[in-house]
């Protein structure tokens, strides 16, 4: 034990300039307990490495079953002179061709991809990515100027070039933002919309926007790449 | 002690001088040897000795990249045996896929393996990407492997896209001639690249045979390389992280 402290020596006085006092509020939340509790550790062999070979092998199960079941696709030898109407990209650049449906080649080919691959590489310099402060915890009206802003331009420029499945995505994320935009209260949704940060609404957009041109552009696009039922993608010969 | 036979002669294996030249330490059954098994091989060391014991959870990581890389294996696997019933020409090629199917021995199994494999490595990536976004498992002191991660991705899709030409039928030869329309519109570098990249104007029997020296030797060169950073850097990097705790005081901004 170390040395017991030695006594404060205490002045009595009631006069409030010679000896203020001050009251100190200590919130729950900013106690001095112990943050971090001490982590537990284990081996990696086997703990770990027994479960990626378990990963491993339900994956090689799981592919065997779809090799036995689904047949890889195989049409006829390729023809430069009979383009099969539609032609399509593989499905993850059918997101990109459905923008061509919008836009000029240049833009949906180079600009939209080029600005999606440096987004996504600036996101861990980025300031703003870097804080976990909600969207709706700083300055409300700030947050509404641009935020309000920031969705409307969105949804006029692709508005004005017939894009709705952009559109669309884009005023359903902006309308659950400013739904949660008067405060926390309320129901778990509205609990958990309230914690989400900038960064966190652009990439659910982004993602939910991508999501849609790729279903659309792989199931809803047939003949001269107008609108069809998936079950009339292919008409008959 | 060990009555049955099996156990015996796993214990004279492990015993015996030849095993023990190639790997020093005995059974894994005390921590220090359970250290060795991973940091005596060079595979395994890309992973630290011991881990957090929350890192184990499901929901932790949902073994996304476990999954993507398990998806690798698959088509390295799958792509090397493929590779000897290939011929990279026109129109060879197409004759191959019908050979793996009418002649070959599990040839359409193969090919159907490789094919969903490749559709599993590229949703797994994208998945992957998506849950260490929204887990911000990017933040310091990992910017660096997401940026790996996000070449990673390219290079996944570049693969899955190069291999999508070799079959030479009617959907690889339009689904390749779609999307080298589109790198034809960048301005300036555009056209020299698509040029280059199939050895002509049009997709040909040269695009065929640049697309599958990229698809058999390039692309999968440079993603082992990078993969392997990407791994050992998750070691470096303090493991993997998981969903973010409570925001301390340093995170939130006032």
């Amino acid at each position: 034990m170390s040395s017991p402290m030695p006594p404060l020596d205490l002045i009595e006085s009631n006069d409030p300039v010679a000896m203020p006092k001050r009251v100190a509020l200590v919130r729950p939340d900013a106690r001095a307990t112990l943050r971090r509790v001490e982590e537990r550790w284990v081996m990696t062999f086997p703990n770990l490495i027994l479960r990626e070979v378990i990963v491993f092998q339900i994956v090689v199960i799981a592919l065997s079953l779809a090799a036995l079941l689904f047949n890889a696709p195989l049409e006829g030898i390729a023809n430069p002179l009979e383009t099969p109407n539609p032609s399509k990209a593989p499905w993850y650049f059918l997101g990109l061709q459905e923008l061509l449906h919008y836009f000029p080649p240049v833009v949906a080919g180079v600009v939209f991809p080029g600005l999606v691959v440096v987004a996504l590489v600036v996101i861990p310099f980025a300031k703003i990515n870097l804080s976990a402060r909600p969207l709706w915890s700083g300055d409300k009206k700030q947050t509404r100027l641009w935020g309000g802003g920031a969705i409307v331009v969105l949804a006029v420029f692709f508005a004005a070039f017939n894009c709705w499945p952009i559109v669309i995505p884009t005023l359903l994320v902006g309308g659950a933002m400013f739904s949660i935009g008067g405060g926390g209260q309320g129901g778990r949704l509205r609990q958990f919309l309230v914690r989400v940060t900038m960064p966190e609404w652009i990439m659910t957009w982004f993602i939910l926007v991508a999501t849609i041109l790729t279903l659309i552009g792989t199931f809803f696009r047939g003949p001269g790449w107008s609108l069809v039922w998936p079950w009339n993608m292919y008409p008959p010969a | 002690m060990n009555g049955t036979p099996l156990p015996r002669i796993g214990i004279w294996v492990r015993e015996s001088a030849l095993y023990r030249s190639i790997v020093r330490h005995g059974a894994a059954d005390t921590n220090r040897n359970r250290s060795l098994v991973i940091f005596e091989n060079l595979f395994l060391h890309m992973h630290p000795v011991k881990v957090r014991e929350k890192t184990l959870k499901f929901t932790h990581t949902y073994w996304l990249g476990a999954i993507t890389i398990s998806a690798l294996v698959v088509l390295i696997a799958t792509g090397i045996l493929l590779m000897f019933y290939y011929h990279p020409s026109v129109p060879q090629a197409y004759r191959d896929m019908k050979e793996l199917k009418f002649v070959v021995d599990n040839g359409v199994f193969y090919r159907n393996l490789h094919r969903w494999a490749a559709h599993l490595m590229v949703l797994g990536a994208l998945l992957h990407m998506v849950r260490v976004f929204y887990h911000r498992a990017y933040r310091p002191p990992r910017q660096f492997n997401w940026v790996i991660g996000v070449v990673l991705l390219l290079v996944t899709l570049l693969l899955s896209y190069t291999g999508y030409l070799l079959p030479w039928d009617q959907l690889a030869f339009w689904g390749v001639s779609v999307g080298t329309n589109m790198a034809k519109e960048a301005p300036i570098l555009g056209p020299p690249i698509r040029f280059l990249l199939l050895g002509g104007n049009i997709v040909s029997e040269n695009a065929l045979l640049r697309f599958y020296v990229l698809h058999c030797v390039l692309l999968p060169v440079a993603l082992l390389g990078f993969l392997g950073v990407h791994i050992w850097r998750v070691r470096k990097d303090g493991g993997v992280q998981g969903p973010p705790g409570p925001a301390s005081d340093d995170e939130v901004e006032p």
